[in-house]
């Protein structure tokens, strides 16, 4: 890449200057200055390291609801009613200096009668190696094709609950799997949705100026001041009660989108009563564009990494915007398994207290609103022309 | 500067018009109104209800009027303090509501002091040492607090606060203050008790701060005017105080309007959590049952608090800086 000023050795000179002189490049430099802004843009993306490892980690878990079915080890709604409030179980390798392979130990467990409490213990003789690619649990892929196989199975007659269970005596594990699938498309769906609006709202207040501006700038005034949980919650509220699990999810990735896209349509805005006084969109307007194809063929392009970065930065916000409704029970519903309905079990403090892997689905939660913020972080460097 | 405060107000008020026929609109959206899951609930349980009692409820409830008479009764009633009835308690809302929008001023309140307090110190020792490890672990850890849902932090940190230091679960005063009238004790049983909720609400916001103030800091210390202000052999604290930090203060101001729909937001859920005598936890009732008043005026008053406090902001923005209240109009 270039070199900075700091590195190279104060020299000067003597030879007698020549005006021809053409400045010689490396190889190195040369390509810098022949590549395509887009070619720029990406590699300044990858020297931010954090940036691309995010992205390997967001592209994984989005590979993952692809095949959730087949990496789930059970069903998402398979119960195991010999094992409720089951703690994590451990993989182990060897037994008593035995090498063994990766196994886990039986649960041994019985009521304690002075708190009613299920107690578990791993019995150290019941071992119970785990399969790999096998028949176990089955489901219809994608609701389409039915089958039985899975990644890892417990051994037959035997159990495998690496997260724990739940109060139904449902692997945590699974669930979490399939409640990926859900969490992770209602962010993509409801920021398409701000990003029509956004860009729709902000486009035509910035290419038309005038009342149209300041009507939606007066908009997007008072939507800002509006504190955006308690308004979700009196929406998803409103949801008939009757609906299906699949309009719910709907109806909830709407009212996500629906307060979101002020802040895109403020940055589109401004861009555009810059950009729409220049030459070639003036060249636009003389050869007949329409007011839509100027803006979207020739205007919105000059910072679409911009509006990538900032839709990339929005999406954490409504993953946990949706866990928060979930949570309180105002979003999503079981059937549906999202991380936040999940963490619905975790409401109080007795879970924290007695059952704490029930909180284990924060945990993907967290690392998808940070590689989220930290991708969308690179972005925003990669598209800054002035570093 | 008075003009500047006069504009200001005027703006104010048709903010809050459209801001309380969105809010009476969201509330009138569920199908069927509370008197309505009265009577499928009655009839659910094998019970029947007169119907000269209910068409007596309806009238005196204005609930068969049309929805435009209503927000007319609704608005007129919040401009001089009445708010309404409660359905669900069977009392205006006023007396339902308490002390608990004080309550929840305070917890707001609190938490933006919390903000300032903390991203403030952060903010400088990032900015002066930048890519240093301090800088990149503060930053990590103001990104775990952005990254954990509020709700979760509070039950853990709840639980911890429980085991490590015995302290009462939940709640924002001793049970004894409850519904004892204000005094010394239930002031310092309050403050006592408020610091978990306002380290949890000011989790989220804290990093945003910081890093907004940190970019500040860093293009001002980057500038010709330090590197002067330093080979004439000023020493680096009083540089810092002197010129770079007054002028990344302005922000500082200005972003209260920005964290406060933000705070307000999450203490209702970790209100909820927590189980404070704020706001939240009656909100989240109150959208369940339909009780749309209540549920109405919470939702008013929290916006009637942002708006509040934007404009304070915004004030504060024009008296430290002169080129706001000269040139009219507010920028962020």
């Amino acid at each position: 890449m270039i070199p900075s000023p700091e590195t190279l050795p104060h020299t000067v000179s003597t030879e007698p200057f020549d005006p021809d002189l053409k400045p010689v490049m490396t190889a190195a430099q040369e390509r810098w200055y022949r590549a395509s802004p887009g070619r720029i843009f990406w590699w300044r993306l990858c020297r931010h390291r954090l940036a691309v490892i995010s992205a390997g980690v967001l592209a994984l878990f989005y590979v993952s609801i692809l095949i959730s079915e087949f990496l789930a080890p059970y069903g998402s709604d398979s119960r195991n009613v010999h094992a409720l409030y089951a703690p994590p179980q451990a993989v182990h390798l060897w037994h008593e200096g035995q090498w063994v392979g990766p196994f886990v130990y039986g649960y041994e467990y019985h009521l304690n009668m002075g708190t009613l409490r299920r107690v578990y213990h791993p019995d150290t003789t019941l071992i119970e190696p785990i399969r790999f690619l096998c028949h176990g649990d089955s489901y219809r892929f994608w609701g389409l094709v039915d089958s039985d196989w899975h990644l890892v199975c417990p051994a037959p007659d035997g159990t495998l609950f690496l997260l724990g269970t739940d109060r139904l005596g449902r692997d945590m594990l699974s669930r979490i799997i399939y409640g990926t699938r859900i969490s992770l498309t209602v962010g993509l769906i409801g920021i398409t949705i701000s990003f029509v609006l956004g860009i729709t709202i902000g486009g035509a207040a910035g290419y038309y100026g005038g009342w149209v501006d300041s009507l939606s700038q007066r908009l997007i005034e008072i939507l800002r001041c509006f504190p955006e949980i308690p308004l979700w919650m009196a929406l998803s509220a409103a949801l008939p009660v009757r609906w299906s699990p699949i309009l719910i999810y709907f109806g909830i990735t709407l009212i996500l989108g629906l307060l979101d896209w002020t802040g895109l349509a403020r940055a589109v805005r401004s861009k555009l009563l810059a950009l729409r006084e220049e030459d070639f969109c003036l060249a636009a307007q003389l050869m007949g564009a329409s007011p839509r194809r100027i803006v979207v063929r020739h205007l919105l392009p000059n910072f679409a990494s911009h509006l990538i970065a900032s839709a990339t930065l929005s999406v954490p916000h409504m993953i946990l915007g949706e866990t928060a409704l979930s949570f309180l029970g105002l979003g999503l519903r079981p059937p549906i398994t999202s991380w936040g309905v999940l963490l619905n079990q975790a409401q109080n403090i007795n879970v924290v207290a007695l059952y704490p892997w029930l909180l284990l689905p924060v945990i993907p939660v967290i690392l998808t609103v940070l590689a989220f913020n930290f991708l969308g972080d690179g972005l925003r460097d990669a598209a800054d022309p002035n570093r | 500067m008075i003009s500047y405060l006069v504009r200001r107000i005027l703006i104010m008020i048709p903010t809050l018009l459209v801001i309380s026929v969105i809010i009476f609109t969201i509330i009138q959206l569920p199908p069927g109104d509370y008197l309505s899951t009265m009577v499928a609930e009655l009839q659910a349980r094998g019970e029947s209800i007169d119907q000269g009692r209910l068409h007596f409820l309806r009238e005196t409830y204005g609930l068969d009027q049309s929805p435009v008479e209503r927000y007319g009764h609704w608005i007129a009633g919040l401009a001089h303090g009445d708010f309404g009835w409660s359905f669900e308690y069977g009392m205006p809302v006023r007396d339902v509501v308490g002390d608990r929008l004080l309550l929840t001023v305070i917890v707001s309140g609190a938490t933006v002091l919390f903000i300032w307090l903390v991203s403030f110190p952060i903010a400088i020792y990032s900015a002066t040492h930048p890519y240093s490890w301090g800088d990149y672990t503060l930053t990590l850890i103001g990104f775990l607090g952005l990254a954990t849902p509020s709700f979760l932090f509070a039950l853990v940190l709840l639980y911890l606060a429980n085991v490590l230091f015995g302290l009462p679960i939940g709640g924002l005063m001793a049970p004894a203050y409850q519904d004892a009238p204000w005094s010394w004790g239930k002031v310092l049983s309050i403050l006592s008790h408020l610091w978990l909720p306002v380290i949890v609400i000011g989790s989220s916001g804290t990093a945003g701060m910081i890093r907004r103030l940190r970019a500040n800091l860093m293009d001002e210390l980057n500038k010709q005017y330090v590197v002067t202000a330093r080979a004439k052999g000023l020493s680096p604290t009083r540089l810092l105080i002197k010129y770079p930090l007054r002028l990344a203060l302005n922000p500082f101001i200005a972003d209260i309007g920005a964290i406060l729909p933000q705070i307000i937001s999450g203490a209702a859920v970790v209100s909820i959590v927590l189980s404070l005598p704020t706001e939240g936890p009656m909100l989240l009732d109150a959208l369940r049952s339909q009780d749309m008043y209540l549920a109405g005026s919470f939702l008013m008053f929290m916006a009637v608090l942002t708006v509040v406090g934007v404009f304070l902001s915004d004030i504060a923005l024009a008296l430290l800086d002169p080129r706001i209240r000269l040139g009219g109009g507010v920028r962020r």
